[in-house]
């Protein structure tokens, strides 16, 4: 286990170094201290290691994380994962805004609630919240999937193309062309994975489905020379 | 009729200069169809701009260099303000960004091809970074657009320079839409969507929300990127003072400034004509934020929309730009708009050099679409070699200006080799009305 005190040696330091991981390293085990809510922690990851926080960040944890497992032991600010393309990041407390906005493939879990616009712009990710998340979430959401044990709100899926969110709590509104759908056998399949995956003590006949109506697919647009 | 009202002379018919035949199509088209038109070409409006402005050029009080022979450089540096590796061209002239998806993949190589040839850049688009631009582009700039189509980290590396585009000249505070027939598998691919379905582009991040957060995104991208690359920041000619000052404080190491000429990029039509402003309006408020902030030359300004001639590069490096980029012009340089597609251009129910629906994929000259057939027409290779010589011509015709007013660099060109034509020219440009020594506004005086 490396360790590595973020307050002393700073964060280029940080990331200059676990950027130098390259996927046959054999440090695969880090540990960061005294991360104290700094933004643009372990940024730009592309290598198969496990980092894990020991505290609280700030915008932007992993963002843009390729291969590499990252564990928050803390909440983290907006942002995390964000653009996210492979490996895992777990957050054991609660997240800000955005969390895993524009990902394109991984997993992220978060233990707590996330706050607005969690999955917004999505592009393959999965997110898997364990508590509820806020208003605005999976805007414009094109493809993963997004679980929420807890409950939704306002606009939930506004203008979503074809990713699949999964509440098993209340929404408290639907964005526009956003609608619950049946919940078929590849569905429940689908989830009772994401639900393992994502530790979480919920069973997939609990939840509801909600997916693109596909009436903003094409827009009459031009009429005119 | 009265019979004394006979043969007298009557009152002649007159076009009403506010409802014009123009206005007036236009109305009953909206009234037929229930829906608004969408376009790219920019501002078609008059607007003022760099032919409201003229060059003194040497006189009693001012030494030019002889026109073809003493050395007038015309090199820039592109970053130089936190970037470990800012971005070196020889000429100032810099091809904006225009998406893949929105052009063939055959255009993007051509504009890198072309670009390369010159010594300058070309930049990537909304829909992400192809092989064929990257592959013919020795410097590349990589739009971080709020759609985030295409981004990914490994193209963020093996990018020259990213571009945060916070707006476009053409829409300043509006997203876009590239419709379904210009979806085709590869840009489907690249875009993570199905097929055939039109694509909305954001028309704000989805991860930050202003210059605060704005500054904590670069220093993610920095941190990312091992601080390499210089970051630019996009913005439409809205509020360019206040946007270059907060673009500056955010981080950037240059500001790219496109004024509502800005062309390529598909709108409303009532957006483009109605919202933003020229960049002659825009240039002086940038220069003056960055100089009211220490920064000017130390954060570099690249101004776009219009750009067309050297006349142009020059009266907008001479304004206090480091330099321009161009979008329209390129295309037309490639082959866009050429009256060789007259018949065809008829076909669509439009005119050569009028042609402006990009975003429907049936362009003739096979350049604004991803239709095989159509992309036929279109050699890349001849594409890059016309938008060298095009490029050549206007670096040329800046120099010759530049040698003129006595500058051995296109960065000394400066207002005072300049006067303006008109008086809304002056105002804008901050620049005396010819014949004076005065301009709307200038201190000390009372208008």
């Amino acid at each position: 286990m490396q360790t590595f005190d973020l307050e002393a040696q700073g964060l280029r330091a940080l990331n200059s170094t676990l950027h130098a991981q390259a996927d046959t390293t054999n440090q695969t085990q880090w540990k960061i201290v005294n991360p104290k809510g700094s933004h643009a922690i372990a940024v730009g990851l592309d290598a198969p290691i496990e980092v894990n926080i020991k505290g609280s960040t700030g915008y932007y944890c992993a963002g843009m994380n390729k291969q590499a497992t990252v564990h928050v032991h803390g909440s983290v600010g907006p942002g995390t994962a964000e653009n996210m393309m492979s490996g895992m990041v777990v957050v054991e407390g609660d997240a800000s805004q955005y969390a895993g906005a524009t990902g394109h493939g991984g997993t992220l879990i978060i233990k707590g609630n996330a706050s607005s616009r969690c999955g917004i712009s999505m592009k393959g990710i999965d997110i898997i919240v364990h508590g509820n998340i806020g208003h605005m979430s999976a805007f414009m959401a094109q493809s993963g999937n997004l679980v929420v044990c807890g409950d939704a709100g306002e606009a939930l899926g506004d203008s979503l193309y074809e990713a699949k969110l999964f509440v098993r709590g209340s929404v408290k509104s639907l964005g526009a062309d956003c609608i619950e759908k049946e919940m078929r056998p590849e569905h429940v399949t689908l989830l009772e994975e994401l639900l393992e995956r994502g530790g979480c003590n919920a069973k997939a006949s609990e939840f509801k489905r909600y997916g693109s109506a596909r009436q903003l697919y094409n827009f009459n647009i031009d009429n005119a020379y | 009729m009265k019979d004394e009202q006979k043969g007298a002379p009557r009152t002649m018919p007159i076009q009403s200069a506010t409802f014009s035949n123009p206005v007036n199509a236009e109305i009953r088209r909206a009234a037929a169809t229930g829906i608004y038109d969408i376009r790219g070409g920019g501002a078609k409006r008059k607007l003022p701009h760099f032919d409201d402005l003229l060059f003194l050029g040497a006189s009693m009080s001012r030494y030019p260099l002889e026109g073809y022979r003493e050395r007038c450089d015309t090199n820039v540096t592109l970053g130089t303000r936190f970037a470990k590796n800012p971005i070196k061209l020889d000429i100032p002239v810099t091809i904006a960004g225009m998406s893949f998806g929105a052009l063939s993949g055959g255009a993007k190589e051509a504009l890198g091809r072309g670009a390369t040839m010159a010594g300058t850049s070309t930049t990537t688009g909304d829909g992400g970074m192809t092989e064929e631009e990257r592959g013919h582009s020795n410097k590349l700039v990589y739009q971080y657009l709020p759609s985030r189509y295409g981004m990914n980290p490994d193209d963020l590396r093996r990018c020259d320079a990213i571009e945060i585009v916070v707006g476009q000249g053409a829409k300043p505070g509006g997203g876009g839409m590239l419709l379904g027939q210009k979806i085709s598998d590869r840009v489907a691919e690249m875009r993570n969507l199905p097929k055939g379905i039109d694509q909305r582009s954001a028309c704000r991040h989805p991860d930050w929300t202003g210059p605060d957060d704005l500054e904590i995104k670069i220093l993610e991208l920095r941190e990312i990127t091992n601080w390499e690359k210089p970051i630019y920041i996009k913005v439409g000619g809205a509020r360019p003072y206040f946007d270059t000052t907060l673009a500056v404080k955010a981080g950037a190491d240059v500001v790219v400034l496109d004024g509502m000429q800005g062309g390529t990029a598909a709108t409303q039509d009532v957006f483009i004509e109605h919202v933003g402003q020229p960049i002659l309006a825009c240039i002086r408020e940038a220069v003056r934020a960055l100089q009211d902030l220490d920064m000017h030359r130390e954060v570099q300004l690249v101004v776009s929309g219009g750009i067309r001639t050297g006349a142009d590069v020059a009266k907008a490096m001479a304004l206090g730009a480091d330099a321009v980029a161009i979008g329209t012009a390129a295309l037309i340089a490639l082959g866009d708009n050429d009256p060789k597609w007259e018949a065809e251009y008829n076909a669509l129910g439009t005119t050569a050099g009028a042609y402006d629906d990009w975003h429907e994929g049936q362009d003739p000259a096979g350049i604004t679409t991803q239709d095989p057939e159509l992309m036929k027409r279109f050699d890349p290779i001849e594409g890059g070699r016309r938008l060298n010589n095009y490029l050549k011509v206007m670096t040329l015709e800046a120099q010759t200006i530049a040698r003129a007013c006595g500058k051995n660099h296109l960065h000394n060109l400066e207002p005072e080799d300049l006067c303006a034509l008109t008086l809304e020219a002056a105002a804008m440009a901050k620049i005396p009305l010819a014949g004076t020594d005065w301009y709307p506004g200038k201190p000390g005086t009372a208008y």
